[in-house]
């Protein structure tokens, strides 16, 4: 039993994290908690991207697993904290559909992405070879969660959350894209967010409220 | 040396206009660095003319007869749109609807648009293509909210949300191009470039491959305004500003199917199967008929000529989905012609709407008795993107429809039902706002309208003759677009 | 010999049972009320009370009837027989063979019967009340619960308690992502289940609230003593299978009596651990208003289909 082996079980057990936590932002109904769960996905992210680094020997993991850190552990739930500070939006996570059918659509989701991902699955020669299905869930789990929720930043959170299931198959199932790419994602998604922090407040001054049904004026007649 | 100036003049000059873009001069600034981008496209479209394809820097970018025409049209839209914005814009600033520190963030993300689609269209690396189309994401969104009205927010926040959602499908498909890649291709930065795994798609796995090109399509399928991805786009081109819903039409539409293409070249190699052509059919063929029949609902001229983008886009994803030397070629042509016809139709509706004040239709009225260019240019675009001899939209839709009949004769009947009513709702209304009586006021600054005359100018000329050396492109980036 | 001490262990295991169930909700109280800055309850109290009630004359409802007095021997039986099975000392247990995990959601679903039609006997609203309510956080929860186990057979490829033990405890040790997420969905239905906090509060009879203490309002005497008892064997029972199936090391496969060295210490580590965490989930959460209840549920049956899920997708095939 080598010791690659385990850390083949122990990424499986971070992606199982992964999936648990995007399945708990699915149902969670505070904004404070939610951008929490971000956070620690943002840490399970950078674990497993640690221990790839390990298991393969490749250096420029560990950078990319420090900007994880620094971007979606600190950088980013602390502008999000600040935002909505700033914005006082602490409770209302308000959802269009109920939880527990939004519930009922993940888990339909996740067997559809483990499905479209066995055969993929079966070519990979790595390790870590099942977490693509993984990956694709927590990015649809993402998904489902910003079209079902009605206000501004849970449908930011979920966005970056997509980008961490992206992330995720990108480090996980691929050990790594090239660092030039890397650091465009992470670059875009800084901006991105920076960007959507500049929106809340247009939204907010324009309409004094940031839940987005208020942005259904424009509609086919 | 040219190719660093056509990548580094629109970023020096995002940087320049950021920081003085409110004063007084920056519209002439704006337009001297769109002219100099210009001026160095052409200058590496003839060094490419002259030596064949290039590589540059490490491979990191390469050059070939299919991105090199869509680099000087980028560039000579951008220069002409700089041109068109500048009366425009001060006309805005005039009326009261825009300060001067939005006037600066306009023409600094105006520079760093242009950067994002010359990036998108030169880069080798499949991962920095997708980074520089999600840049071009973020600078564009700002424009589209920059009147801050609510309308253009709900706009911008729908065209950040739903672009965001594509280009993230978008970068699960390049993950998984990698992942088929990289087991050719070694692990580390190879493995994304283009023409490495251009050199390799025979080998690339189908199964991932299959799976990464729909995720590919979709994502930027999505920026392309293919239905039923397309909700952003009458928006995001209706509440803006006109000279950005120009090149959102011109442009960025474009690079977005040019990625689509790339992608479709590797996959064909790989599927030995025609899934990505058919696909690809079935999404130009649904937003051809869709955006046809939404034309005649619309009230508000820029959205109509907004879904006239998603129709033709969706002809020209249909013309490469078809594949065959024939069909590339139309499709490339069509790409050209569209670009020019719509930027110059948005130049023409831009001063329109600003002598009505309004951007619905039934205000407008009578463009030819205030303003005769406008008119004429108006109606001459109109005719010219409904695909009227001799203009050269005629051309290439001739050239699908032929091909189409040959090779999917059941398409046909839907295409020509789609341009009928595509025909009859535009040209029903434009017809009014341009003859009749008018009641429009007169504008502070004197219109530009000698880009839209110059657009048109070559789109006829595109209608009547190729000249050899652009026929001669089109025909070499056919044959490898299969 | 080695069946004669399988079957002393037996014996000394359920004994443990009936003597320290109400040790463990000694503690578990105890511990909530150091959480709560309370002065903590002896840890005795839940003996003295069961002697009291023990002592004291039992008085029925006029139109009680005979299903009303054997329901608390019934229920208190059928709890007897659920911790005879869970291997607590030793994974060889001649009762062992006897019930698989899907046998024990059986017994535990016969003890809610009983209890829920006690409840309606006499007829009073409360007890109808209760009996509802217990009947559909029963009927949610036993799914859920058979998800867990059955993600667990997957794993070990067997449905007996003792096998399922054995392999998590013994065999070359595995990390089993799906094992976190049946762990979560088994938390939250024995937190239901046992009428803890987030779903039922067994320190209140509140009236809107309340789910068990409705049902045996009408019980006073040696009857209420056994409901009690066999309250508090249910939670050592699902501690118990608990620590059984997510945290197994210690308990020593041989029915040998020298293994009791190591079993029982661990066993009250363990006990003690989890005891503590259960008062700490109980502090940090609020009780959830009643209709929230099968949506707690529902999404600790999600967690253990998606479990299986998991365990499909990521540890088969290797």
């Amino acid at each position: 039993m080598s010791l690659s082996h385990y850390y083949g079980q122990f990424i499986n057990l971070l992606a199982a994290i992964l999936l648990l936590l995007s399945f708990a932002m699915l149902g969670q109904r505070r904004i404070l908690s939610l951008i929490n769960l971000f956070m620690a996905q943002g840490a399970v992210l950078c674990a497993s991207t640690v221990v790839v680094a390990l298991t393969t020997g490749q250096s420029h993991l560990y950078w990319s697993a420090l900007i994880t850190l620094v971007l979606k552990v600190f950088l980013l739930p602390w502008i999000l904290h600040r935002l909505i500070r700033r914005l006082n939006v602490k409770w209302d996570v308000e959802t269009l559909i109920n939880i527990p059918t939004t519930m009922l659509i993940g888990i339909v989701l996740v067997i559809f992405s483990f499905n479209l991902a066995l055969p993929i699955s079966e070519l990979a020669g790595t390790v870590t070879r099942s977490l693509l299905g993984i990956a694709m869930a927590c990015v649809l789990l993402a998904f489902l969660m910003m079209i079902t929720r009605s206000k501004a930043v849970p449908q930011v959170i979920g966005f970056l959350s997509m980008e961490n299931g992206l992330f995720f198959a990108a480090t996980s199932a691929t050990y790594g894209m090239p660092m030039v790419v890397e650091l465009g994602i992470a670059l875009d998604v800084l901006v991105g967010t920076i960007i959507l922090g500049v929106f809340f407040f247009q939204i907010r001054e324009k309409f004094e409220s940031l839940d987005i049904r208020h942005l259904e004026q424009l509609k086919e007649d | 040396m040219e190719f660093l100036l056509v990548l580094g003049i629109p970023l020096l000059g995002g940087i320049v206009l950021a920081l003085f873009g409110h004063r007084q001069r920056a519209t002439e600034v704006n337009i001297v660095f769109s002219f100099l981008t210009f001026l160095a496209a052409i200058a590496l479209t003839k060094r490419i003319i002259d030596g064949g394809p290039e590589r540059f820097y490490d491979e990191q970018f390469f050059i070939d007869p299919f991105n090199v025409f869509l680099v000087a049209l980028t560039a000579f839209v951008g220069f002409t749109t700089s041109v068109f914005s500048r009366p425009y814009m001060r006309i805005e600033h005039d009326h009261g609807r825009l300060t001067s520190g939005r006037l600066r963030l306009y023409h600094s993300m105006f520079q760093l648009f242009m950067f994002t689609m010359l990036l998108a269209l030169t880069t080798n690396n499949m991962g920095i293509l997708w980074v520089a189309m999600e840049a071009a994401t973020l600078t564009t969104v700002l424009l589209v909210s920059l009147y801050r009205t609510s309308a253009s927010l709900e706009a911008a926040w729908k065209y950040f949300i739903l672009c965001g959602v594509g280009i993230a499908q978008a970068l699960f498909g390049t993950i998984l191009l990698y992942f088929a890649a990289e087991k050719l291709l070694g692990h580390g930065g190879g493995a994304l470039l283009w023409t490495h795994l251009d050199a390799v798609k025979g080998q690339l796995e189908p199964t991932v491959m299959s799976l990464a090109f729909v995720f590919l399509l979709v994502g930027y399928g999505t920026k392309v305004g293919l239905v039923p991805l397309h909700n952003w786009l009458p928006d995001a081109h209706a509440e803006g500003p006109t000279p950005v819903s120009a090149v959102l039409s011109g442009l960025l539409l474009n690079v977005a199917l040019y990625a689509v293409v790339r992608c479709k070249v590797l996959t064909d190699g790989a599927l030995h199967s025609t899934l990505a052509g058919t696909l690809m059919m079935g999404f130009g063929l649904l937003s051809v008929v869709v955006a046809a029949f939404f034309l005649s609902r619309q009230k508000d001229i820029k959205r109509m000529f907004a879904y006239s983008s998603v129709e033709h886009m969706g002809i020209v994803t249909f013309a490469f989905g078809m594949g065959g030397p024939v069909a590339s070629f139309g499709g490339l042509l069509h790409m050209t012609v569209h670009s020019l016809t719509k930027s110059a139709i948005f130049f023409a509706v831009g001063h329109a709407t600003q002598k009505s004040g309004t951007q619905l239709m039934e205000h407008i009225r009578g463009l030819l008795k205030i303003s005769p260019t406008i008119g004429w240019g108006l109606m001459l675009g109109t005719l010219a993107i409904l695909g009227m001899p001799p203009f050269g939209v005629f051309a290439s839709e001739f050239l699908i429809l032929t091909t189409a009949m040959r090779q999917q004769p059941w398409a046909t009947p839907f295409l020509l039902v789609a341009l009928g009513v595509a025909f009859a709702s535009i040209f029903g209304k434009v017809q009014p706002m341009v003859f009749g009586e008018s009641s429009l006021r007169t504008l502070p600054h004197k219109p530009a309208m000698l880009p839209v005359f110059v657009h048109l100018a070559l789109v006829l000329m595109l209608g009547l003759w190729i000249p050899p050396y652009l026929a001669d492109w089109y025909r070499q980036a056919a044959r490898f677009i299969g | 010999m080695e069946f004669a001490s399988a079957i002393l262990l037996q014996v000394l295991e359920l004994v443990l049972a009936l003597l320290v169930a109400p040790l463990l909700t000694g503690w578990v109280n105890q511990c909530r009320a150091w959480l709560q800055n309370r002065s903590a309850p002896s840890l005795w109290l839940p003996y003295r009370q069961l002697a009291k009630l023990f002592e004291k004359e039992v008085v029925l409802a006029h139109n009680a009837s005979g299903l009303f007095r054997a329901a608390p021997y019934f229920i208190f039986a059928c709890m007897v027989l659920a911790s005879a099975i869970v291997p607590t000392l030793s994974t060889d247990l001649p009762f062992g063979p006897a019930a698989d995990v899907i046998a024990l959601v059986g017994i535990f679903a016969l003890a809610r019967i009983f209890i829920a039609l006690a409840g309606m006997d006499v007829g009073t609203s409360f007890g109808t009340l209760g009996a509802r309510r217990e009947m559909l956080i029963g009927f949610l929860a036993e799914p859920a619960l058979l998800m867990v186990f059955f993600t667990a057979s997957l794993i070990s490829h067997s449905t007996s308690l003792s096998t399922i033990v054995e392999t998590f405890a013994h065999r070359e040790f595995a990390i089993h992502p799906s094992l976190a997420f049946a762990g979560v969905a088994f938390t939250m239905v024995s937190l239901a289940e046992n009428a803890r906090v987030p779903i039922d509060n067994p320190t209140t009879h509140l009236e809107l609230t309340m789910i068990h203490e409705a049902m045996i309002l009408e019980y006073s005497g040696r009857h209420l003593a056994l409901i009690e008892w066999a309250a508090t064997l249910k939670m050592y029972v699902y501690s118990c299978l608990g620590l059984a199936l997510f945290f197994p090391w210690g308990i020593p496969q041989g029915a040998l009596l020298s293994n009791l060295l190591i079993a029982l210490p661990s066993l009250a580590v363990k006990l003690g651990v989890g005891g503590f965490l259960l008062a700490v989930i109980e502090t940090a959460s609020a009780k959830m208003r009643i209709f929230r209840a099968p949506e707690f549920l529902g999404t600790a049956f999600m967690m253990a289909v998606l479990g299986m899920l998991v365990h499909l997708l990521l540890e088969t095939g290797k």
